[in-house]
């Protein structure tokens, strides 16, 4: 991962070859370097990542949720990019909303983003604009809700022991 | 009863005395003789269930994890189910009459079980495997069935995360019992506790 240092350098250009309001924050914790991203800008600042920096991060490992309950904005959106000239990686993080969440895509910059947004949508509910098969992917298609938000019931059927056994009455049917 | 091995030759012999005797050749004592000594009465019934429960075919379907056991169960030189008559694997259920469902069961892939289900031809059994298919065991949550007899009818419950082959080959052997009309009675048989079943 960047150090710190880096990781500023790497937001600055970021900063200069997309927007002044691109990069939201910059974190380094346990080694890892985080970009914050305003959620708009997303698509732009990993096309200037991928193709237009001076060492370009060409891969992208991993795309996913994840729901910050109590903070607000609750969703985020990971993406985290790859260089093997660099040996190294970088991560990219979105803050969104609950309410109508929406991202613009990047699988026409990185390929692999396909099934890995459509999980997050499965998962979280956040749309992808402009990606060519918004489907759910591992959840039937007539499920309703998005079982991975933190605000979600966990589901399943309670389990008996003797001391609950009273209340769940005629369990036994 | 004393097992007598015969040569090739005996064998030759014995066909031509049960020639002999369909033709009606042999009469008097000999032919009770021979019927005391050589011919089995029973029910058409109980010889139609012994032939269907040592000629299992299993449906080859796995779903999760307790499928790597019940490969080593029915695919494995080692544990050899051919001992028990019930390892011809058929890969479309039209051929297949005992579905093992190991592993867990979401309710993504209910339909299509329950879909495999019908398409297996009378008479056909199933044995949950482990304790996903049976409950919903670890996985009790938002995309897991519960219990797989929520869809359709179980007959053996195999316990376990996931259960020993051993444990398998056991419930494959009280199946067997089940098909031929004698069901095991569990605990009730160890503890000598006969007749102490619950009224519903």
């Amino acid at each position: 991962m960047p150090d710190a240092t880096g990781l500023e350098l790497i937001a600055q250009r970021v900063r200069e070859a997309v927007a002044g309001d691109a990069v939201t924050g910059t974190l380094v914790q346990r080694e890892q370097a985080t970009l914050e991203v305003a959620p708009g800008s997303v698509r732009d600042v990993l096309a200037y990542l991928r193709d237009g920096d001076d060492e370009p991060w060409p891969q992208l490992m991993s795309l996913h949720g994840c729901d910050y309950l109590p903070e607000e904005p609750r969703l985020g959106v990971h993406y985290q990019l790859l260089s093997m000239t660099r040996c190294d990686r970088l991560n990219v993080r979105t803050r969104l909303g609950v309410d109508d969440p929406h991202l613009p895509t990047v699988v026409d910059l990185f390929p692999t983003a396909d099934f890995q947004e459509r999980e997050v949508y499965d998962m979280f509910g956040v749309f992808f604009d402009g990606h060519p098969d918004m489907r759910r992917i591992l959840l039937p298609e007539d499920y309703e809700g998005y079982p991975q938000r933190r605000d979600f019931p966990m589901g399943g059927e309670p389990v008996l022991f003797t001391f609950n056994e009273d209340q769940y009455p005629r369990w036994y049917d | 009863m004393e097992v007598i091995r015969s040569g090739p030759l005996d064998m030759r012999s014995r066909g031509l005395r049960a020639q002999q005797m369909l033709r009606g050749d042999i009469e008097g004592d000999d032919l009770e003789k021979y019927v005391e000594e050589r011919v089995l009465l029973t029910r058409m019934e109980n010889a139609q269930n012994w032939a269907r429960a040592n000629a299992l075919f299993p449906l080859g379907f796995g779903l999760a994890c307790c499928a790597i056991e019940m490969i080593t169960v029915i695919g494995s030189p080692r544990n050899d189910l051919s001992r028990f008559g019930a390892e011809v694997i058929r890969f479309t259920p039209r051929q297949a009459d005992l579905l093992i469902l190991s592993g867990r069961v979401s309710i993504k892939m209910a339909p299509i079980i329950r879909r495999l289900y019908d398409q297996m031809l009378e008479p056909k059994w199933v044995i949950a495997m482990g304790a996903c298919s049976s409950t919903a065991g670890m996985f009790n949550n938002y995309a897991v069935v519960a219990g797989a007899d929520k869809f359709l009818p179980v007959d053996v419950y195999v316990p376990g995360c996931p259960p020993r082959p051993e444990a398998l080959i056991f419930g494959i052997n009280r199946l067997q019992d089940k098909i031929k009309g004698e069901p095991g009675m569990g605990w009730r048989e160890r503890y000598n506790a006969k007749g102490t079943g619950e009224v519903a």
